[in-house]
């Protein structure tokens, strides 16, 4: 009988329970998507460092005796050590004019290193002795479409070799491959190649001598001790400071995306349920209240308060199980689509995205408690109904006198049917902040999808626009003289070029310390440049060093403070240096100093290291030629290329995640405003009707209806603009690491455009609403009491 | 008030063969079946009949609120039987005023703001307080629809019913939920509003006693009218036997 009754409740109400099912689908659909994602990258992330032994602390040298080995060995909790020669190269592949960059890491002459395994993806590993084979990174090879036998030159110490290849490999140090000055990997231009590590000690002189290690602990041990004599170790021979996974760029590219995929499963979810929630609670109350006179029906004739406080969790619970149906196979259906894409960014063998049932029971479990939260008060004030008190009619709706003011007396100037529409918003306060609230949700996870592309660019235009402004950075093999630019500027199509060196060192303040690049240019540069907070150009002070913000606050040091600086040359000097000012940057973290202070610093004369070339477009191709050629340079990073590839990847990306969150913000406004709209008409089907009668226009009587939805949602889009800033802000915070950071940018034309969304969904949503007042049944309402 | 032959001679309301055919399912329920008549300016008229015989649903035709199956209304010679949506309810807003057993009061406006609902769109309305005093509330206007008895309630809605100075005022028992007292203050406030604006005026009523008041008596049998009785001496509703 009451079933009878449920079928026909949901018949009726269907297109209040979809929306409300929808906006529960969304949430289940990310909360399904967030977890399942961040299961399978953590999952596949572990098996697969388990699998290949991922070190656990990495170190480098200049060129370290091979017997400090077994004093690594015996450091208190390391449990293995892999010592290798690795090596930047330039790449030379047929038909590609500009140079691609790689990666040469040695492994053992026999057997597999103790660390830092290879996943054997096809072929086979270089055989030993063999000094032209190398296996390499899978994303390289599909990138030029390599198979085992084929080939390609690299310069190896300044003489072209031609490398076969043996197999394609997967590496742990190369889920997330990147190459230098890219910010994000460019599969194309950086490979990674391994070759057994006789062959890379005889083209680099490096016999009996490694210059990399990677070492696993054993459990229990204490890490930042096992850094700390390492460092002892490697000291005497150029060591850089050894660092760990979370300073490992691969693991730390990995790290930040699941930290991202946790925040979204934190707080996108969370926002969908509540808003179901609201909206369950707005539709049974709205029920209840049309039903009181059965409901005290039913008790009168022995329906137990269970019976009917059943009934209505039921009703509750059939409108979740659809939300849940559709959310379930939209979330495992983009879940895919989403290890798709990982599978584009992240070499792992497999990613499988998690369907583990427990997921499904999560999702729905949480999303029937958020439904039955949302219905308690409704189904409670059901319970408590006296069956007698049931039977009359509610008392009359108390109303305030508010926007009216005495007869005769000062008035609003707004007409009785505006009055009518404020006045029923403040007679339900909390209904009316719920519903703004509602709406202003889906405002802010707009602005939150939306902020990135305003951030990108003021971060593309000041990374390639003001700071990094070369076409191209050209690496020395070793450190040169002076005379050395002379030769750059007269590469082929080199307009202008500027000499830089960089030095490897350890800044530190008290306990506080971290291993760098400092970067040394000319005090005035018109190339590459060093900004200040306001992105103006500064110059290098003549003394002491500038420090990128995040380094700054990592290290404790505000300007005046002196920075103890350890040049990683093996030669265990200390010196001190004043912290001039603190500049911004978005790559990466940072120390500047002029170039004079740095030849000082080191004492062993005037060396750069390198040059940021300005190059002139047509001669592009002659210049890489001699680029792959010239054996003194050693590494060459293009930014313009970077550049592109970086907005092009960024807006790939971006582009996916907001047509989901524009998708899930309509479903949101149209939820929460189609619901509050036919809530409101039914409630004032009476009045509205009686409004008719009396001569009042559809029009008219429409718009006390959209008058009310009109302040709540316009109320809603400040309040979306805050939330919506608050949101971005945490984005931007989750997104910063060394690597880089986001700048919290939010243009006018962001908030406008999701004002501008949410409103239109709220206009089509009260339109169709609207409708209804057409059919409004004028002679019913006069032959009925309230 | 004495009928000017003039007026009576072009009636306000010209109603002749009027038939509505309710079609539930099966069941044809004929709730007008060939009613004719017509009334006069500042004409009251009572409309008496059982239960179910027609009364309301030639009100609400009368008042444009409903459509005839067959047969024409004629409002000052104006046709309205096939009136448009929009003309119905540009009709309603400018010439009629309704008076409805249940008020149909706006709860969220008080008495003064539930006249001036109507007085805001309305072309030569009188004030509200002037409306609301002719049905002797005055001191009552900011009171809400909750705070108000039914007889004070049903008194608002005359004041909101003539204050756009209506030709027509057409109530449907006005009195039916209200005790013998309160009746009598209801009627009279319609009488005297029929008196001072010249309003044609019709009201169905169950209760016989108050035919005296009227010009003209209608009494409804199946949908149509059975008898047509001219008052040749009316009482003031103070006087009528509840
Ligand atoms: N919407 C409708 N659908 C079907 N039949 C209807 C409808 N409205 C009225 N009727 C029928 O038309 C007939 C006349 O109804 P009407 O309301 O005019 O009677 P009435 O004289 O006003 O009665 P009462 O004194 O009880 O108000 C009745 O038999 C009624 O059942
Ligand atoms: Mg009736």
């Amino acid at each position: 009988m009451l079933d009878r009754k449920l079928v026909r409740d949901l018949g009726r109400l269907w297109a209040q329970a979809l929306a409300v099912a929808l906006v529960m689908a969304c949430g289940v659909m990310t909360l399904i998507l967030a977890l399942g994602a961040t299961r399978a990258l953590d999952d596949t992330r572990s098996a697969f460092y388990d699998r290949t032994r991922f070190g656990e602390i990495f170190a480098s040298a200049t060129r370290a005796p091979e017997n400090l080995k077994s004093a690594i060995l015996s450091i208190n909790g390391v449990s293995a050590v892999a010592t290798r020669v690795v090596k930047p190269v330039i790449i030379d592949i047929a038909g590609m004019a500009e140079p691609a960059t790689g990666t040469l890491i040695s492994i053992p002459d026999h057997g597999a290193p103790a660390v830092n395994q290879l996943y054997l993806r096809s072929g086979r590993l270089p055989e030993p002795g063999r000094t032209n084979e190398t296996a390499i990174i899978e994303a390289f090879a599909e990138a030029h479409g390599f198979k085992p036998g084929d080939r390609f030159d690299v310069l190896i110490n300044g003489k072209k070799r031609t490398l076969s290849i043996t197999g394609i490999t997967l590496s742990p140090e190369h889920v997330y491959a990147i190459g230098p000055g890219d910010m994000v990997p460019d599969q194309r231009r950086f490979g990674v190649m391994h070759m057994r590590r006789a062959a890379l000690e005889g083209a680099f002189d490096m016999e009996g001598a490694f210059n990399d290690v990677a070492l696993t602990l054993s459990r229990n041990a204490d890490a930042d001790e096992v850094m700390a004599r390492l460092d002892i170790i490697l000291e005497p021979y150029g060591g850089t400071g050894a660092y760990d996974r979370s300073d490992h760029p691969s693991d730390a590219f990995l790290d930040a995306e699941l930290t991202q995929l946790r925040a979204m499963a934190q707080v996108i979810p969370p926002i969908f349920l509540f808003i179901s929630a609201f909206l369950i609670n707005m539709i049974l109350t709205r029920l209840i209240a049309l039903e009181r006179e059965q409901i005290g029906l039913l008790k009168a004739v022995g329906y137990s308060n269970a019976a009917i406080a059943w009934h209505y969790a039921k009703m509750t619970l059939a409108i979740s199980l659809v939300g849940v149906a559709i959310g379930a196979v939209a979330g495992t259906r983009l879940g895919r689509g989403m290890a798709s894409l990982y599978g584009e960014f992240f070499s792992f063998p497999f990613l499988v995205f998690s369907q583990e049932p427990d997921l499904y029971v999560i999702a729905t479990l949480v999303t029937f408690a958020a439904a039955l939260a949302g219905a308690a008060k409704a189904i409670w004030s059901a319970v408590a109904l006296p069956p007698a008190v049931a039977m009359r009619p509610p008392a009359p709706t108390g109303y305030r006198s508010l926007f009216g003011g005495p007869a005769g007396g000062f008035r609003l100037p707004v007409s009785q049917l505006t009055v009518m529409a404020l006045r029923h918003l403040v007679r339900w306060p909390v209904r009316t902040a719920l519903t703004t609230l509602g709406t202003a949700l889906p405002v802010a996870l707009l602005i939150t999808s939306l902020f990135a592309f305003d951030s990108i660019d003021s971060m593309i235009d000041t990374v390639w626009f003001r700071a990094d402004r070369q076409d191209a950075t050209l690496t020395f093999a070793a450190e040169r003289s002076e005379e050395a630019i002379r030769a750059v500027e007269k590469l082929p199509g080199v307009i202008a070029a500027e000499p830089f060196r960089s030095e490897a060192a350890t800044l530190r303040n008290g306990h506080r310390s971290r291993r760098i690049q400092i970067i040394a240019s000319d005090p005035v540069t018109d190339i590459g440049r060093v900004l200040d907070q306001d992105f103006g150009a500064i110059e290098l002070p003549p003394k002491g060093m500038l420090l990128s913000e995040r380094l700054a606050n990592h290290l404790a040091l505000s300007p005046g403070d002196q920075v103890e600086i350890e040049l990683s040359d093996g030669q265990g000097r200390i010196a001190f240096a004043p912290l001039v000012g603190v500049t911004n940057s978005y790559v990466g973290l940072n120390a500047y100093m002029s170039r004079n202070a740095l030849d000082r610093l080191s004492g062993q004369g005037v060396q750069i290291s390198g040059a940021r070339i300005i190059v002139d477009e047509n001669m592009l191709d002659e210049l890489y030629r001699e680029i792959k050629q010239t054996p003194a340079i050693a590494s060459v990073a293009l930014q313009g290329v970077s550049r592109d590839k970086f907005r092009a990847t960024v807006e790939e990306n971006i582009g996916i995640s907001i047509t989901i969150y524009v998708s899930l913000a309509l479903i949101i406004t149209v939820g929460v405003i189609y619901n509050s709209a036919r809530i409101q008409l039914s409630e004032r089907a009476r009045e509205l009707a009686s409004l008719r009668v009396f001569g009042f226009t559809n029009g008219e009587v429409s718009s006390v209806l959209l008058t009310e939805l009109a302040v709540m949602v316009l109320l809603a889009q400040p309040l979306g603009w805050l939330i919506g800033r608050g949101f971005s802000e945490l984005v931007a915070q989750g997104f910063e690491s060394d690597l880089f950071r986001i700048p919290l940018i939010i243009n006018p034309p962001t908030y406008a455009i999701a004002s501008l969304v949410v409103l239109g969904a709220a206009l089509v949503s009260a339109l169709i609403v609207r409708r209804r007042i057409d059919r409004l049944d004028l002679i019913r309402v006069l032959k009925t009491r309230d | 008030m004495k009928l000017d032959s003039h007026e009576a001679a072009t009636p306000v309301f010209d109603v002749r063969g009027l038939t509505k055919i309710y079609q539930t399912g099966e069941v044809e329920v004929r709730a007008l079946n060939g009613v004719d008549l017509s009334l006069a300016a500042g004409e009251m008229a009572v409309l008496l009949g059982p239960s179910g015989s027609g009364k309301s649903t030639l009100l609400n035709i009368v008042g444009g609120l409903d459509r005839p199956t067959s047969g024409s209304v004629r409002f000052r010679g104006r046709e309205l039987s096939g009136a448009s949506d929009r003309e119905l309810t540009a009709y309603r807003r400018d010439h009629v005023g309704f008076v409805f057993q249940f008020y149909n009061l706006i709860p969220s406006l008080t008495a003064w703001e539930n006249v001036a609902l109507i007085t805001e769109v309305a072309r030569q309305p009188m004030s509200p307080s002037e409306a609301l005093a002719l049905v002797g509330l005055e001191d009552r206007m900011s009171h809400f629809p909750a705070q108000m008895s039914g007889g004070e309630q049903q008194r608002v809605a005359i004041a909101r019913a003539i204050a756009k100075r209506p030709e027509v005022l057409l109530c449907d028992e006005p009195t039916g939920a209200l005790d013998s007292a309160t009746g009598v203050i209801v009627l009279e406030a319609l009488a005297r509003v029929n008196e001072e604006t010249g309003a044609t005026t019709a009201i169905i009523t169950h209760n016989a006693g108050i035919q005296q008041i009227a010009h003209r008596v209608f009494s409804f049998l199946d949908g149509r009218i059975a008898s047509e009785v001219v008052n040749e001496t009316r009482i003031p509703p103070s006087e009528v036997s509840w």
